[in-house]
């Protein structure tokens, strides 16, 4: 029983602690998060729609899919990258890392409309 | 006492000095490299210089032929080509079962030099492709060990991947093949992550795919790569080298790389369906789940960690059982676990001999011997355990991917020779490593010890020991480093900060490694030695072994040099006397080459997709005249080519592999037993070989007057005069036989106008009726094709 208890105010606690550690993240980072969030949701409902309909062109299914995660990616990699307590990044200009993450996009997404079908 | 005013003034042309330093090295570097490239392009030319400028072997014929069409008819065409001039009458889909890589390249440098106005046909452009990228392959050798060392190792990896060798044979001026462009894409994919890994830039992470799309292209061996990264990155993982470099570098990759390996229709949905693909996603993941699992751990204070790190496994665990244990369920489903024959026989050598003995009777994919190892890679078969060691010392990310690169491709060498390809770079990376440290260590010492230069060591001093700490080049470490060197005694100085370990690295490196200067000096020129011996080796191994175009072959003997051009007469004499929808057979050795010399129709070749078909033909081979001539007239076949070295000697004919003709025939056909072929297990073509050895149509075909030439049959391959001498042949009729008696071809006589007696229309009955190939009546002994 008090394991029980001790263990669900801890989880509790982690919660909590968790939402304001995150509180404090600055505004840019959680704009590219949410934007990250919205990816994989989108990469989501098409494996849902996939299930529930089959994957016949599944060129197409596949050029959706990996769409949405290399999006997510390369947003993480931009979130690395923009981050000002990495140590590893501080001589990058936010500037330089943004141009890097359009034309990783474009070369993305110049393959899926290649391959979408 | 003097030491602070001549250091202070010393210090504006110590800075000069040091960058003009760092200036002229970069342009010995640049000019050192361009030689290098010179170098890799001329030692590839012996054959175009003891031969002719001509396409060697086979597979690199079926390339020139695609790359002609494609200079012909432009990529639309090229992309849509269904080729119904092989594989009769089955064809075969060119633009889904090639590489397109190697040809779109010679494509596209033929019509760029077209477009210059320099008119190069394009067997000029095929043949020359080979030695121009294997000098881009030294040159992207040169960057990748640059980045895991340093300039010297580069500029040493660069040299020895020039001339090893294993590279030279596959890549000769004329050997038009797959692997010409794909070792070059290989290290330059390799080079592109590990910049990618040192920077953390993105852009090198976008550029590292298009490389690996490259590399998709060109070669089946792409495999290595998708596999060998995301086990790299697992050992980084586990090692505790986990940064967030290590996921710019990989994680775009996998997406990015799956995409564009899906976009080339040989790949096509197996990019993310077979098993050699699977360990690349499950390091995405695994690499998701630690990069989150480091981003908690720094929001989050140590106790609550703990916490979360209790409720996650625990809920986690459960997930994870269910989740791999459906994986394994489908995997497990499928009879070769998703992988495909060749990537098992890798993994198991004893699987192709057992089950697919075509993959097990191509010579490229036996085991090495260990003789091989020496006459490929040479000296470096000693450096690269030296190189192994420097590369832990210090173990960076780059060097940790050396050495993985260098384990795995000894093992895979060790169980395919074609493979030793793959090793000989990252032979050359390791000993380049190896040689290029001891040379430093050696010259170093040399230059500490030499009496009668101090002056000016206290300079030199400095520089070598700013270039071996890699600090900046500050005038104070200068100062200090100067301090400690041997030679000098003890200064006052009056800058009291302590350096870096950097500094007191090179200190201790230097107190180390001053070795006595006799030695150094003898070690040094053993060095050098070591170094002609490879030059030496590898220029005879070039200019003898590895040049010989195997289309046209040659002998010395007392009254000169003797040129075979046996085949190249063969395919003219088809080409000009027979009608253009003839279909020739032969056994698939010499199908590429029949429809790109000869230009017709063949009924097998090289590709060997279809195993049945290939059975066919060999069952034809080992079956008596009047069932092989049924065999090959339901092929519409005009035209039989047997290739035959009892004359001159010739050890790769078709004798020589007829038992692989009857396994594999036998292997479809149950009818063909090898034990019929020998006699007592033992395969002989003398007068002691079995009935069925002396009826079948290989031996007919290939020793049909034979006895006329010296009048008593000495087969000088199997040394030994044949068994049945004079026999007529009743169903095929002998048409033309080249001058050494190396190529021979035989048209298929029409079947007969009339038919005589009773027993004649009964069987012409059931040759129409078994006319369908593939029929078989209930017992499995049965002859089809009677």
């Amino acid at each position: 029983m008090a394991r029980e208890k001790s263990s669900k105010d801890n989880a509790q606690a982690l919660f909590h602690s968790l939402r304001s550690a995150y509180a404090a993240t600055p505004v840019n980072l959680k704009i590219i998060d949410l934007y990250v969030g919205f990816a994989v949701f989108t990469a989501l409902i098409q494996v849902v729609y996939m299930a529930s309909v089959g994957s016949f062109p599944f060129n197409s299914f596949l050029s959706g899919v990996l769409s949405c995660v290399g999006t997510a990616v390369l947003a993480v990699c931009l979130r690395i990258q923009v981050n000002k307590e990495n140590k590893e990044f501080k001589d990058l200009p936010p500037e330089r890392a943004f141009a890097d993450f359009v034309l990783c996009n474009l070369v993305l997404h110049l393959v899926i409309m290649n391959f979408l079908g | 006492m003097a030491a602070p005013e001549t250091s202070t003034a010393a210090v504006p042309t110590l800075y000069t000095n040091n960058t003009l330093r760092n200036a002229f090295g970069g342009v010995l570097s640049f000019f050192i490299l361009l030689l290098i490239g010179v170098m890799a392009f001329s030692i590839r030319l012996f054959s175009v210089i003891k031969y002719e400028s001509v396409i060697h072997e086979f597979d690199p014929y079926f390339n020139y032929r695609v790359t002609q069409f494609l200079a012909k008819n432009g990529i639309y065409e090229f992309w849509n080509w269904f080729d119904d001039r092989t594989w009769y009458p089955l064809g075969r889909v060119i633009g889904g079962t090639v590489y397109p890589g190697l040809t779109l390249t010679a494509g596209t440098i033929w019509w760029l030099l077209n477009s210059l106005n320099i008119p190069l046909s394009v067997e000029t452009v095929c043949v020359f492709t080979a030695p121009i990228f294997s000098a881009f392959a030294s040159w992207a050798t040169f960057l990748l060990t640059k980045e895991v060392k340093g300039t010297g190792a580069g500029l040493t990896a660069a040299a020895l991947l020039a001339m090893v060798p294993s590279y030279i044979s596959r890549s000769v001026a004329g050997s038009y093949d797959n692997e010409a462009v794909a070792i070059f894409a290989l290290i330059f994919t390799f080079y592109l992550y590990i910049k990618t890994l040192n920077t953390g830039s993105l852009f090198y992470a976008t550029l590292n795919s298009i490389a690996y799309f490259y590399m998709v292209c060109s070669w089946g061996g792409y495999t290595f790569i998708i596999n060998l990264i995301p086990m790299h990155v697992l050992l980084c993982i586990v090692t505790g080298r986990f940064s967030s470099r290590l996921y710019i570098a990989y994680a775009p990759l996998v997406v990015l790389g799956t995409l564009l390996a899906a976009l080339v229709p040989v790949v096509g949905f197996n990019a993310v369906m077979t098993s050699e693909h699977f360990a690349s996603f499950l390091v995405f993941i695994i690499l998701h789940v630690v990069a989150f699992v480091y981003y908690i751990k720094g929001i989050l204070s140590p106790k609550m960690f703990k916490v979360a790190v209790t409720l996650v496994v625990s809920v986690g665990l459960a997930v994870c059982c269910a989740v791999i244990a459906v994986l394994i369920a489908l995997v497990a489903s499928s009879p070769t676990k998703g992988w495909s024959g060749r990537s098992l026989s890798l993994l198991d050598p004893t699987y192709a001999s057992k089950y697919i003995p075509i993959i097990a009777s191509v010579s490229e994919h036996q085991p090495p011997t260990w003789p091989s190892y020496f006459m490929d890679i040479n000296v470096l078969a000693f450096l690269v355990p030296a190189g192994i060691i420097a590369c832990f010392s210090p173990l960076s990310d780059s060097s940790s991917f050396v050495v993985l690169y260098i384990a795995t491709s000894v093992y895979f060498s060790g169980v395919m020779v074609r493979l030793m390809l793959v090793f000989a770079p990252a032979a050359c990376i390791t000993s380049g490593i190896a040689l290029s440290q001891s040379f430093d260590v050696f010259t170093r010492s040399i230059k500490f010890q030499l009496p009668g230069i101090s002056s000016n060591t206290e300079v030199d001093a400095a520089e070598t020991s700013s270039a071996t700490a890699e600090a900046q080049n500050d005038a104070v470490k200068t100062e200090k480093s100067e301090e400690t060197s041997k030679n000098r005694p003890s200064k006052k100085s009056k800058k009291k900060e302590k350096e870096e370990k950097p500094s007191t690295k090179a200190k201790a490196e230097k107190r180390l490694l001053a070795l006595p200067l006799d030695s150094s000096v003898i070690s040094l020129l053993l060095l050098i030695l070591l170094g002609a011996f490879y030059v030496v080796h590898c220029v005879w191994a070039a200019a003898e072994a590895y040049s010989a175009p195997s289309i046209v072959l040659t002998s010395r003997s007392h009254d000169g040099l003797h040129v075979f051009d046996d085949f190249r007469e063969a395919y003219g004499w088809l080409r000009h006397n027979t009608d253009v929808d003839d279909k020739v057979a032969s056994w698939w050795d010499y199908g590429y080459q029949t429809t790109a010399m000869a230009n017709r129709t063949v009924i097998v070749d090289n590709n060997t997709w279809n195993n049945t078909h290939i059975a066919t033909v060999g069952t034809a081979m080992s079956s008596p005249e009047k069932a092989a001539w049924e065999i090959f007239h339901s092929l519409d076949v005009k035209y039989v080519l047997v290739v035959f070295g009892g004359l001159v000697g010739y050890p790769s004919d078709d004798i020589n592999k007829f038992l692989w003709m009857v396994r594999i025939g036998g292997g479809v056909f149950p009818h063909i037993k090898e034990p019929d072929y020998l006699r007592d297990g033992q395969y002989r073509i003398d007068s002691q070989a079995t009935p069925t050895m002396l009826n079948c149509l290989m031996y007919k075909l290939s020793y049909y007057r034979f006895v006329e030439t010296d009048g008593k049959g000495f087969d000088r391959v199997r040394q030994t005069e044949i068994g049945k001498k004079h026999f007529k042949l009743t169903h095929f009729e002998e048409v033309f036989t080249t001058h050494h008696w190396m190529v021979r071809i035989y048209k298929l006589k029409p079947p007969k106008n009339r038919i005589r007696g009773k027993t004649k229309k009964s069987k012409s009955q059931k040759t129409s009726s078994t006319s369908s190939r593939g029929k078989r009546s209930g017992s499995g002994k049965k002859n089809p094709w009677q």
